[in-house]
């Protein structure tokens, strides 16, 4: 089963949430990997500590047009979405970073003088950290291309009885890459404004995306209820409350994994492990 | 000469609009005659990228040979210096008024972005 942790809002709790589950179910016995999708800026190993065992690069194919063999048909240029090759007065030319790698200039070639290079995006590193696998994609610095690279860190993940992903914040591109094909997601909120704002965001994509999913409270008597009314109003469960605990923050501020110092909160991630395999019973 | 200019308004006494890829409108105008035609750049204007080589693209293939707008970036002048079209920057006024001053020679032509890009 694969359980993504994502939110609308930044800075909502989902890495806490996320290292917290794994090592919860990993101290439950079960075969578990964590996979941080959070490519731009990954910190769930500050938590995990992991032995990094292997780095690999993650590739998108760019194209290189052999330009003596071109006719200058512009079939290429009308299919690109992202004006990443166009074709001018019959002469191609080809914008690398603007290229998400579909490959669709090179099928659609009838000449066939497009052919594909790998470019570096990113990398992946797999280890092995708190009885868990480990892995996290890294973006290389100066390249956009975050769903290609979370694409090959969940790629380089193994079948294994659970999957925790840890996605990016907002409802974009890398998001839906992250959570796509999760089996559950948990939607990580506070109860603020803000949180709530993002948090609708959030849910209007995963219903577009037709993924089961709950919510997540974190610091959860520290603001307004209207996040809580919001999910009543919506049908929409919450399995995770978590209290503005100075505890948490200051095990967090130690890049500690909260339940590891603070007993109660064992029990308190359990339940939401057991009642996520209800759910997706 | 055929020469485009990015407006916010769709006739010569609109206001130049100083974005190349997401400007309003393109008058393609014939500085001889002054007669002009609208392009409608909405499409670009809500591109999620690219805006700034798909109208270079799309500037080319109008037939333009220079472009006149408020600042360019490095795709779209790399995009119009390989279609051979010249660059020339005007700051404020009306599509006449950088006509005008065009026709005068009292423009600064670019061979270089003058801004960044967006993903800078």
């Amino acid at each position: 089963m694969k359980i993504a942790i994502a939110s609308g809002k930044g800075g909502t709790g989902k890495t806490t949430i996320a290292t917290n589950l794994a090592v919860v179910l990993s101290k439950q016995g079960r075969d578990v990997e964590l996979l941080d999708c959070d490519v731009e800026e990954p910190n769930c190993h500050i938590f995990v500590k992991p032995e990094m065992e292997t780095s690999s690069p993650i590739t998108i194919p760019v194209p290189e047009v052999d330009d003596a063999k071109c006719t200058g048909c512009g079939l290429c240029s009308a299919l690109c979405q992202y004006s990443a090759i166009v074709c001018i007065k019959g002469k191609v030319m080809d914008f690398e970073d603007m290229c998400h790698g579909c490959g669709g200039c090179t099928l659609i070639c009838p000449e066939k003088v497009i052919t594909e290079r790998e470019k570096e995006v990113g990398i992946v590193e797999i280890g092995q950290g708190k009885g868990f696998s480990f892995l996290h994609g890294l973006l290389k610095i100066g390249q956009v291309m975050a769903p290609a690279v979370i694409r090959g860190t969940k790629a380089a993940g193994r079948e294994c009885e659970i999957s925790i992903i840890d996605a990016p914040p907002g409802t974009s591109c890398p998001v839906i890459e992250a959570v796509k094909d999760a089996d559950f997601v948990i939607l990580v909120t506070e109860p603020t404004p803000f949180g709530l704002n993002d948090l609708k965001l959030a849910v209007g994509m995963v219903r577009a995306l037709k993924r089961p999913f709950a919510v997540a409270i974190n610091r959860c008597d520290a603001g307004d209820d209207a996040v809580k009314q919001y999910c009543l109003t919506e049908e929409i469960s919450v399995i995770l409350e978590i209290p503005d605990d100075r505890r948490i923050a200051e095990a967090y501020s130690r890049g500690e994994i909260a339940l590891e110092c603070i007993d109660d909160y064992v029990d308190i991630f359990s339940t939401t492990i057991k009642q996520i395999e209800g759910h997706h019973q | 000469m055929k020469i485009a200019i990015t407006t916010q308004g769709q006739d010569l006494s609109s206001a130049l609009d100083p974005r190349f890829g997401r400007a309003k409108w393109l008058l393609l105008v014939d500085s001889d005659t002054g007669a002009f035609e609208v392009h409608d750049n909405t499409m670009n204007l809500n591109a999620s990228s690219g805006a700034g080589i798909q109208a270079a693209q799309n500037v080319a293939n109008l037939g333009a040979e220079a472009v006149i707008t408020g600042n360019m970036g490095p795709n779209a002048v790399k995009t119009l210096n390989m279609a051979k079209v010249q660059i020339f920057l005007s700051t404020d006024g009306t599509a006449q008024d950088a006509l005008d001053l065009f026709k005068a020679g009292k423009l600064q032509g670019i061979t270089e972005p003058n801004v960044e890009g967006h993903w800078a």
